[in-house]
């Protein structure tokens, strides 16, 4: 799995990192997300498909590998 | 069905929205609602101005179109459908929740940081100890009393004072004009002088902060007006939006939440007996959509033709979007009309959907999360002071939720 975020698009809502606290983050300054781990581990897989799906601003790209 | 066969049927006017609710349950949408979700994803509806904009009934659709960057929130826009009379012009007055992008981001991500999910979880222990002091003072006083004001509104508005830098000795101020934004009785003159008042006092406020600087949101926004990147007008119009978007709505979650666990004892009983944070999280997310107090639907206009299915809706059309309705779509949740504090609820949208998804839905999770897990622990007998049938719902305003609860212990 490889993932992608689009900062441009991201507005801070902050529940990928509710979902996925090991996968994003937000920055300090901003509030914008983070990508801790671009090629997370499959037991992570589940949490991020779920974080990019209800990723209000579709700032959350996966590709399944 | 086709845009152009609804509109040129002159025949039978599209039924009116909002729609009633049922007198049986106070929990529930729009019975009529619920019955145009099943009959199709979108359809005409009449409002108060004699205007017919698209209703979207169903969870995948309400979605798509919250998401899609070519629907706007700008109230001033030819064909905005209107919620209630209002002036032109006054769009800006309360920060960024009705412009759009790239204005919109501009503002928000000035605001974004504080509420950032691993900044408000630090909030957490300042949160409990509030909350703490609320059943403290609530069990040496006089009972029955109500839960709204002893306790429901006070959690919110002492948490949002903190964060943002706003004295709470000023409470009953800010908290009578938000109540004026949020009901749609008042008229464009009474919402106007509303908004001007707490702009009003933002204005001061920043000012003071400019000055005295503190470890506030508002010092924050201060060094923004003085390095120029916002005016101070935009500055206090940012903060009323803040100061008063999470007033009623936090407070209907928890009132109406409590209501609705003491309507279903055996779920209250296992939040109070367990220990366990994944239940009280989950608690959470299920009265969120379970109860979905934003009613009145997100509203949006279109600034192009969208294809939805068999549907085009054309540029300038209207579209009201009511999020309690796809909180009980079937496809989506499976026995959406049962409230059951272990499912999956994560998805909902009671928080809206898009870039304007509610910038406070951290905060409001902990919040909640604090207040499910200590409420009923710390008073375990805690029952309604009267009878359901007797109590009066919060049904002619964009927030609902019940007006006053009287609970005894
Ligand atoms: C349980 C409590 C809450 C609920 C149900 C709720 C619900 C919502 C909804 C549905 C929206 C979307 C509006 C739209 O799309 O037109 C929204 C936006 C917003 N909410 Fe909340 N909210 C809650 C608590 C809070 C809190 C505590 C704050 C803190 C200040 C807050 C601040 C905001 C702001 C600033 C916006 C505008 C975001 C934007 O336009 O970009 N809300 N809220
Ligand atoms: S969920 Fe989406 S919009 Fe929200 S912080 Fe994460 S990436 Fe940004």
């Amino acid at each position: 799995m490889k993932v992608t975020v689009d900062e441009d698009k991201c507005c801070g809502a902050g529940t990928c990192v509710l979902v996925a606290p090991d996968v994003f983050d937000q920055r300090d300054e901003d509030g914008i997300v983070m990508l801790l781990d671009e090629a997370p581990a499959a037991d992570q897989h589940d949490a991020v498909r779920e974080a990019a799906s209800v990723c209000p601003a579709a700032a959350i790209l996966v590709a399944e590998a | 069905m086709t845009s152009t066969t609804t509109t040129t049927d002159a025949t039978t006017e599209p039924p009116s929205y909002p729609m009633p609710r049922a007198a049986r349950c106070p929990f529930d949408p729009s019975p009529d609602l619920m019955a145009e979700q099943a009959a199709s994803p979108l359809t005409r509806v009449t409002l108060w101005d004699g205007s017919t904009p698209w209703l979207v009934t169903r969870y995948a659709e309400q979605k798509a179109l919250l998401g899609d960057p070519r629907v706007s929130s700008d109230v001033d826009r030819p064909g905005f459908p209107l919620s209630a009379p209002r002036d032109p012009g006054s769009r800006g007055g309360v920060g960024f929740i009705l412009m759009d992008d790239p204005e919109h981001a501009r503002l928000r991500r000035m605001v974004t940081a504080p509420f950032a999910t691993k900044k408000v979880a630090a909030l957490r222990p300042a949160i409990q100890r509030i909350v703490d002091d609320l059943i403290d003072e609530m069990l040496a006083g006089p009972k029955p009393v109500d839960l709204v004001q002893a306790f429901a509104l006070p959690v919110p508005s002492l948490v949002i004072c903190e964060l943002l830098g706003v004295p709470y000795t000023d409470h009953e101020f800010f908290q009578q004009n938000s109540n004026v934004l949020v009901s749609l009785t008042p008229t464009p003159k009474e919402r106007g002088e509303a908004v001007r008042r707490l702009t009003d006092y933002l204005h001061d406020l920043i000012g003071t902060k400019l000055h005295r600087p503190a470890d506030d949101l508002l010092t924050g926004l201060a060094e923004r007006v003085r390095a120029g990147e916002i005016t101070q007008l935009e500055a206090a119009q940012i903060g009323v939006l803040l100061l008063v978007a999470g007033h009623e709505t936090t407070a209907n979650m928890i009132a109406l939440g409590t209501l609705a666990l003491l309507e279903h004892p055996e779920q209250l009983a296992r939040l109070r007996d367990t220990g366990d944070e994944t239940l009280a999280a989950s608690a959470v997310e299920e009265l969120l959509r379970y109860l979905n107090i934003t009613h009145g639907g997100r509203r949006r206009v279109a600034t192009e033709d969208i294809e939805v299915g068999d549907v085009t809706i054309r540029a300038g059309e209207g579209i009201v979007l009511p999020n309690e309705i796809a909180n009980r779509d079937e496809t989506m949740f499976p026995d959406a009309a049962t409230l059951d504090l272990s499912r999956d609820a994560r998805r909902h949208v009671a928080f809206g959907f898009g870039v304007h998804q509610c910038l406070g839905q951290g905060l409001a999770r902990v919040e909640l999360k604090v207040v499910y897990s200590t409420l009923y622990r710390r008073i375990p007998s805690l029952r309604l002071a009267t009878d359901l049938d007797s109590l009066s719902f919060k049904t002619e305003g964009v927030v609902y939720g019940v007006h006053e609860l009287p609970v005894t212990w």
